[in-house]
C-alpha cells in the first residue's frame, strides 16, 4: 500500500521532467515562427535558430537528466526509510 | 551512383583508415571473447558492467551512418531545421531516462519481447515484439550498409557493394564470436574513436577557416535556410514537430538501445549511465553542424546533390590540400566506418537474440539448436538480409532512413513501454491492438516513403514521409480504449509486477521481489 505513493511521486515527477522538456526544447520551433522577431535574433553573431538548438540545448539537456536522477533517488531514499520505519 | 572519387586521388589514407578500424575491432572482440564464456555473457554481458563504461558503450552503438555522416548533409543542405535531429537523438535519451530507465532494467528482462510477455503473461504480445523488433532492427540496419557504400566509394573508390560486404564480414566475426561482452569494449572504444574522428578534423578547418576569412566568406550565409516558417509554412512545421516525437519517444524503443539497460547491475545505474549518454552525446552533436556550415563556403557543389552525405568526407580534402587533408580524411574515414560498425554490430545483436530466441532456437523436426548455435545462426540472417537488401533499395539519404526507424520505434514500442510501466489496466488484447494500429501505420508510411521516386509534393506526401506525429497517438489511443474495452484481462500478477519495477532493488530483495524472470532462465544454460 505503500508502493503507490512511489509510484504517483515518481510519476508526478516524471511530467514534471517531460513538461519542462516540452515547454523549453520542443516549444522552439512554434517560437520561431510565431515571434519572428526571435528567429532573426543573434547573440555574439550567431543566430539564435542556431545557437539554441545547435548548442545550449545540450547542456540544458543535461541539467535537466541530473535533476531528475537526484530527485528520483531521493523519492526512493524517502520511500526506503518508510518502509524501514514501518517495519521497526 | 556514380564512383566518386576521381581518379589519381590518393586512397591510402582511407585504404588504411579503414583496415585499421577493422584490424583494432575484431582485436578487442577477441580480448573480449575470451573472457566471454556462457549464453549469458553472450546476451547481457552477465549484468556486470559499470556505468562508465556501459555509457561509451551505448554512446559508441548510438552513433550510426545518420549521426555522422547523415546530419552534416542535411545541414548542408536544408539548413537550421535540420539540427532537430541531434536534439531529438539526444532528447530521447532524457525521456527514456525519465519513463523506461530504472523500470526496464528492473523487470528483469532482456529484449522487448521478454518484457511484454513478462508483462502482460502473453505468448501473443510476445509474437507481436519479436516481428517488431526484426522490422525496426532491419530498418535501422539498412542505411549503415548505405552509409558503409557511399563511403568507401568516396574515400577509395571502390565498388558500391564493398563497403556493405566488408561491414557485414566484421560484424558476423565479431558478433558470433564474442557476443555482448567483448562488444561492449569494442563499442566503448568506438564512441571515443567517433568522437575524436570528427572533432580533430573540424577544430583544423576551423583554423583553416578563420585564417581564410576574409577571402573564403562569413556564414553570414547563416540565413540561408531559416528555420520553419521562413516559406515553407504548415508542412515544414509539421515535418519538424513529427521529426520530434519521432525521436523524443522512439530511442526508447530501439531494440539496441534497450538491449544495453539490461547490462547494468541495478536501476539505479540504468538511470546515471542514461545521464553519462546524454553528456556523451551532447559533446558529439556540437560537431556535425560545423561541417554543415563551412561545407556551404567550401563544398557549395554539394549542396541538395545525392552526395550530400559525404560532406564529412570530401571536406577535408577541399579545405586542405595536401599531407594534412589527406591524413584528416583518412580519420574521418575510421570514425564513419567506426559507426557502420558499431550500430550493426548492436542492432545485429539485438535482432539475432530475438530471432534465436523465437525462430532459431525452436525445435524443427524433433531437432533444436543449442542455445550459442541458434544465437549464431540468428546473427547470420540478421546481417545478411538488411546488407543485401542495401544494395538493391533506392537512395534516402541516411539520416532520413534511420528518422523512419524510429517513427516505427516510437509508434509501437514507445506505447507499449510507457503504459506497461505505468498503467496497470493495460491488457495483452489492447497491447496487440495498439502495436497492430501504430505498425501497420508507419509501416505504410516507410513503404510509401521508399515508393515514392520524387520529392515530396502535397500533404498526403509529408504525412506520410514523417509519420510520427499521426501514429502514435494512434498507437497510444487504440493501446488504451482497446484495453478498457477488455478489463477482465488485466494480469493476475499486475500489482506485482509493477511494484517490483519501481521498487528499489536492496527493498525487493528484502521483501522478497525478486523476480522470477532474474537471471534465471538463461543461466540454466550453462
Amino acid at each position: 500500500m505503500y508502493m503507490g505513493s512511489l509510484v504517483r511521486e515518481q510519476l508526478r515527477l516524471a511530467r514534471r521532467t517531460l513538461l519542462l522538456l516540452v515547454g523549453t526544447v520542443a516549444v522552439l520551433p512554434l517560437l520561431f515562427v510565431l515571434v519572428p522577431a526571435t528567429a532573426s535574433a543573434s547573440v555574439l553573431g550567431v543566430p539564435l535558430p542556431w545557437l539554441l538548438p545547435g548548442v545550449l540545448v545540450y547542456p540544458w539537456l543535461v541539467l535537466l537528466g541530473w535533476r531528475h536522477v537526484r530527485r528520483a533517488e531521493r523519492n526512493e531514499r524517502d520511500f526506503a526509510e518508510l518502509i524501514g520505519e514501518a517495519s521497526r | 551512383m556514380s564512383v566518386l572519387a576521381p581518379d589519381g586521388i590518393d586512397t591510402v589514407p582511407g585504404v588504411v583508415a579503414v583496415v585499421l578500424v577493422t584490424v583494432t575491432t575484431l582485436a578487442i572482440g577477441a580480448w573480449g571473447l575470451r573472457l566471454s564464456r556462457t549464453t549469458s555473457d553472450f546476451f547481457v554481458a552477465s549484468r556486470t558492467v559499470h556505468p562508465g563504461l556501459n555509457a561509451s558503450a551505448i554512446g559508441g552503438e548510438y552513433l550510426s551512418a545518420a549521426s555522422f555522416l547523415g546530419v552534416a548533409g542535411l545541414v548542408l543542405t536544408f539548413g537550421a531545421d535540420m539540427l532537430w535531429y541531434p536534439v531529438g537523438w539526444t532528447a530521447g535519451y532524457l525521456v527514456l531516462l525519465v519513463l523506461v530507465a530504472a523500470p526496464l532494467r528492473r523487470s528483469g528482462a532482456y529484449t522487448l519481447p521478454d518484457f511484454a510477455e513478462a508483462r502482460l503473461g502473453s505468448r501473443g504480445v510476445r509474437a507481436v515484439c519479436s516481428v517488431l523488433v526484426v522490422a525496426v532492427g532491419w530498418l535501422y540496419l539498412l542505411p549503415q550498409f548505405m552509409g558503409a557504400g557511399i563511403t568507401l566509394e568516396a574515400a577509395i573508390g571502390a565498388p558500391a557493394w564493398v563497403g556493405p560486404a566488408i561491414v557485414a564480414l566484421v560484424v558476423l566475426l565479431n558478433v558470433t564470436s564474442g557476443g555482448m561482452r567483448s562488444i561492449t569494449f569494442v563499442q566503448a572504444f568506438q564512441y571515443w574513436l567517433k568522437l575524436t574522428a570528427l572533432l580533430l578534423p573540424a577544430a583544423v578547418l576551423l583554423v583553416v577557416w578563420a585564417g581564410e576569412r576574409g577571402t573564403a566568406g562569413i556564414p553570414g550565409s547563416l540565413d540561408w535556410s531559416s528555420p520553419a516558417g521562413g516559406g515553407g509554412g504548415g508542412q515544414e512545421l509539421y515535418l519538424t514537430y513529427s521529426l520530434i516525437v519521432a525521436t523524443f519517444l522512439g530511442t526508447m524503443g530501439l531494440p539496441h538501445v534497450v538491449v544495453r539497460f539490461y547490462t547494468n547491475p541495478d536501476g539505479r545505474a540504468a538511470r546515471r549511465t542514461t545521464l553519462v549518454v546524454l553528456v556523451l552525446l551532447g559533446l558529439f552533436y556540437l560537431l556535425p553542424p560545423i561541417y554543415g556550415l563551412l561545407g556551404r563556403i567550401y563544398a557549395p557543389e554539394l549542396v541538395g546533390s545525392d552526395r550530400a552525405d559525404t560532406l564529412v568526407l570530401e571536406l577535408p580534402r577541399l579545405m586542405l590540400p595536401g599531407a594534412g587533408g589527406e591524413l584528416l580524411t583518412g580519420l574521418v574515414t575510421a570514425g564513419a566506418f567506426a559507426a557502420f560498425l558499431s550500430t550493426a554490430s548492436g542492432l545485429s545483436i539485438a535482432v539475432a537474440g530475438v530471432l534465436s530466441q523465437d525462430v532459431t532456437g525452436r525445435a524443427y523436426a524433433g531437432r533444436r539448436l543449442g542455445g550459442i548455435a541458434a544465437f549464431r545462426v540468428g546473427a547470420v540472417v540478421a546481417v545478411l538480409v538488411p546488407a543485401t537488401a542495401a544494395l538493391v533499395s533506392p537512395d534516402l539519404g541516411v539520416a532520413r532512413a534511420v528518422g523512419l526507424a524510429f517513427a516505427v520505434a516510437a509508434s509501437t514500442f514507445c506505447p507499449l513501454l510507457v503504459l506497461g510501466i505505468w498503467w496497470r489496466r493495460l491488457t495483452d488484447v489492447g497491447a496487440i491492438a495498439g502495436l497492430a494500429a501504430g505498425g501497420l501505420g508507419s509501416g505504410a508510411a516507410v513503404a510509401w516513403t521508399m515508393a515514392a521516386t520524387e520529392g515530396r509534393q502535397g500533404w498526403a506526401d509529408v504525412l506520410m514521409s514523417q509519420p510520427a506525429a499521426w501514429s502514435v497517438p494512434l498507437a497510444f489511443l487504440t493501446m488504451v480504449l482497446a484495453s478498457l474495452l477488455t478489463p477482465g484481462r488485466v494480469p493476475g500478477h499486475t500489482g506485482r509486477f509493477l511494484v517490483r519495477l519501481h521498487t528499489p532493488e536492496e527493498l525487493a530483495v528484502e521483501r522478497g521481489l525478486d523476480g522470477h524472470l532474474d537471471r534465471s532462465s538463461l543461466d540454466s544454460d550453462r
